[in-house]
């Protein structure tokens, strides 16, 4: 089960990088949301510092919706779902690693260029650890429960605003608690208790979703 | 051998409200060609998919070896391969590595058994292309190679196996078919073709009549 948890790991790495434009994509929405808002807003620094936590959030928030829709359209319309699903391996494993490899090439990334962003809007340099530490807890979070939608509105021609108006309420608990934790950052308070929170709503995720991504994508397939 | 490996009782397959077909009884034993035909959108595919395990039927059951499908689900998954209208191919993945994950999937085989299936279907040579580079029959040939791998499972489920192939390719897949069957092992697939060689097992279920 392991050897065939890697060997999908490897096939989704190999598919990501012979097509780097996808890989791209959510990175560059990322960037160019953060950076037009001090365009627009004026280069106060006290106002952008106030306004970041949410900002990162929301741009990041955004960035990994954009990218889920076609999570498993390509992997549907080949017929390889078909080929998961009667494939004697339990599909919550597989789909497991496919979210993984999803978030190690769009979520990962975006968490790496965070710092820079968070600088830009004057995002003070001694707490961005706190930064880089709640999107690496948050943004899988984002992923697998994105995924859930992703699978159930594969099947369907127009999915994109099914799928967001399905994850968005799910999304706001994250939300919230992941520009708690940089709030809580900016005026010096201790952050380690957000932290848990969210690590802890991590691990439900990494538990219990798959198990939904399994059997949405057990309807999908099925209709 | 004529113990009964795949039976359907009573089954029923409704899609979009018009019932394709009703009370639905077919059995299968080891050794076994089944061909399912019948004019477009008579439930052919649906069937198969039923059988594979991939749709929950309306009404009836499907026995595997004697026992509900809903509980053997793995035991069947071990035994059986599918291979639809699309085959799994990812056309960025060259065939060997389509074909290399689609048997991990499964049950591993050896890089070796997969380069001889490659050349079994006359992808030798192309091992090393893309597959969306590929014409639409050489990727069916792609997706057809599992079929020529050494522990390729006992029951064989295709849906339109022969679409987009030469008539020399046509004519190989179906005396391997045969072959298949004549070493105990079943197939059931549709297809519009009529079929040269037939094993002494054969038999035909025709649907929407």
């Amino acid at each position: 089960m392991g050897r065939v948890f890697f060997l999908l790991l490897v096939r989704e790495a190999r598919l990501m990088f012979r097509r780097p434009g996808e890989l791209a994509n959510p990175l560059v929405f990322f960037a160019i949301v953060i950076s037009l808002f001090p365009l627009a807003v004026g280069p106060e620094t006290q106002l952008l510092r106030t306004l970041s936590p949410g900002l990162v959030w929301v741009a990041a928030l955004l960035a990994v919706l954009l990218s889920l829709d076609g999570l498993f359209r390509s992997d549907f319309e080949d017929g390889s779902l078909e080929q998961w699903v009667v494939s004697p391996h339990p599909l919550g494993v597989l789909v497991l690693a496919k979210v993984l490899a999803h978030w190690l090439f769009s979520g990962l990334p975006l968490v790496l260029l965070s710092p820079v962003l968070g600088l830009m809007l004057g995002f003070p340099a001694e707490r961005i650890p706190v930064l880089l530490a709640s999107l690496l807890i948050g943004t899988p979070i984002l992923s697998l429960l994105g995924a859930v939608g992703a699978a159930l509105t594969v099947g369907l021609k127009r999915g994109g605003i099914l799928l967001t108006l399905l994850i968005l309420p799910l999304y706001i608990p994250v939300l919230i608690l992941g520009s708690g934790v940089l709030q809580a950052a900016l005026q010096g308070l201790p952050t380690l208790g957000y932290l848990l929170w969210m690590g802890s709503m991590l691990m439900l995720a990494i538990t219990l979703t798959p198990l939904a991504i399994a059997a949405g994508i057990k309807i999908s397939v099925g209709e | 051998m004529t113990e009964v490996f795949l039976q359907a009782r009573g089954l029923t397959c409704e899609r979009d409200w018009r019932v394709l077909f009703s009370g639905l009884e077919l059995q299968l034993e080891y050794g076994q060609m089944l061909q399912v035909s019948g004019p477009n959108g008579s439930g052919k595919t649906s069937l198969l998919r039923l059988l594979a395990g991939l749709m929950q039927p309306t009404a009836g059951e499907i026995l595997y070896l004697g026992i509900p499908l809903g509980r053997q689900r793995h035991e069947l998954a071990r035994h059986s391969l599918w291979i639809g209208h699309a085959a799994g191919i990812k056309g960025l993945l060259t065939p060997e590595e389509n074909l290399a994950w689609l048997t991990a999937l499964q049950n591993s085989a050896s890089d070796e058994a997969i380069a001889e299936a490659l050349q079994a279907v006359g992808l030798k040579g192309f091992e090393d292309v893309p597959c969306h580079t590929l014409s639409a029959g050489q990727q069916r040939r792609v997706g057809l190679a599992r079929l020529y791998l050494p522990e390729a499972p006992a029951l064989w489920i295709l849906d339109e196996p022969f679409t987009a192939l030469d008539k020399k390719a046509v004519a190989q897949l179906e005396q391997h078919l045969a072959g298949h069957c004549e070493r105990g092992g079943m197939v059931i697939f549709t297809t519009h073709h009529e079929l040269q060689h037939r094993p002494a097992s054969f038999c035909e279920l025709e649907l929407g009549q």
